[in-house]
């Protein structure tokens, strides 16, 4: 796996990143500033991270998904590369249009910093495929814009299509507004492309690897990238 | 020449700022107010030979950057 993370300026998740993929991986990755306009090459895993890129200042996201690398990272998903966006980066890769629909303010307004509940959508990807269909992790958010929406035929869409990877439950795995914290349409935790090599998701699971610090379920969403990427 | 562009939520799009910004009015004992939404105006000064031409920049800026088309709309308005 050779892998890539975008810094731009007010991120500030990309060394928990870093040090995820490297415990996994056995690889450091590249660290890619937002101003270069071509990833390094050989690159297989493109990763956005977590964190406020440009303060927030007029959409999340909205800013960082103009920039130069991004253009890069457009046609590496083009080409079928691996892209993983989390949080802060999940909204980049909306605002960039490699994912549809946007995340608005938490329903309730509040920052959101605890743990959740994700129930795996499906296996058969190459993000999720050292985990079963319908297990439930736990992996902690931390977001004031988590609130996935789109417009109606956008939501038929990745429904229809199994493009939702993973989705709000309770601890059973079971719906229940209650623990759809952010107020998520349909409970939605995270998104993948059509071709199923763009995965979007606000949870952090690269918190979530080491039994230094805690419960580890977040480690085979990295061990799948592994995987997959040894297989290739 | 001076231009001024203002997004705002579509309609049917959940505003929860404007939802508490809303609750704080009727808090605050100010009376009659039926909804509130909340947009952003952005004040712009361009080189620009014409109004057309200024238009068609303005356009550019607001679909490229200052509006998310998903959720939002805009208006341009050319000032002077």
């Amino acid at each position: 796996m050779k892998a890539a993370v975008l810094v731009f300026p007010g991120i500030n998740r990309e060394r928990d990143m870093a040090r995820t993929l490297k415990l996994v991986s056995g690889k450091e990755p590249a660290m890619v500033w937002h101003a270069d306009s071509e990833l390094p090459k050989g690159i297989d895993l493109v990763v956005i991270p977590g964190g406020f890129s440009y303060g927030d200042y007029l959409r999340c996201g909205a800013i960082a998904a103009r920039a130069p690398i991004m253009n890069a990272v457009r046609s590496h998903a083009a080409k079928g590369g691996l892209v993983l966006a989390v949080c802060n980066g999940f909204q980049i890769a909306c605002e960039a249009g490699l994912l549809p629909g946007v995340l608005m303010r938490n329903a309730r307004l509040r920052f959101l910093c605890k743990e959740v509940y994700l129930r795996i959508e499906r296996s058969d990807t190459p993000f999720t495929r050292r985990y079963n269909a319908g297990d439930v992790i736990r992996v902690p958010i931390a977001h004031g814009e988590g609130n996935y929406i789109a417009d109606v035929e956008t939501i038929a869409r990745l429904e229809g299509e199994n493009r939702v990877a993973l989705r709000y439950t309770a601890p059973d795995g079971k719906l229940n507004p209650a623990f759809n914290y952010n107020g998520a349409t349909n409970a939605i935790a995270g998104i993948l492309s059509e071709r199923l090599n763009v995965l979007g998701l606000m949870p952090h699971p690269e918190n979530h690897v080491d039994p230094i610090v805690g419960p580890t379920d977040g480690r085979r969403l990295f061990e799948s990238l592994v995987e997959t990427l040894e297989a290739a | 020449m001076k231009a001024r562009i203002l997004v705002t939520l579509k309609s049917g799009v959940l505003d929860p700022q404007g939802k508490a910004i809303e609750s704080a009015l009727k808090s605050l004992g100010v009376n009659g107010i039926a909804s509130v939404r909340q947009g952003k105006v952005f004040d712009i000064e361009l080189d620009a030979a014409d109004k057309t031409k200024a238009e068609a920049k303005l356009k550019e800026a607001a679909e490229t950057l200052l509006a998310n088309m998903v959720i939002e709309n805009y208006r341009v308005d050319i000032l002077s």
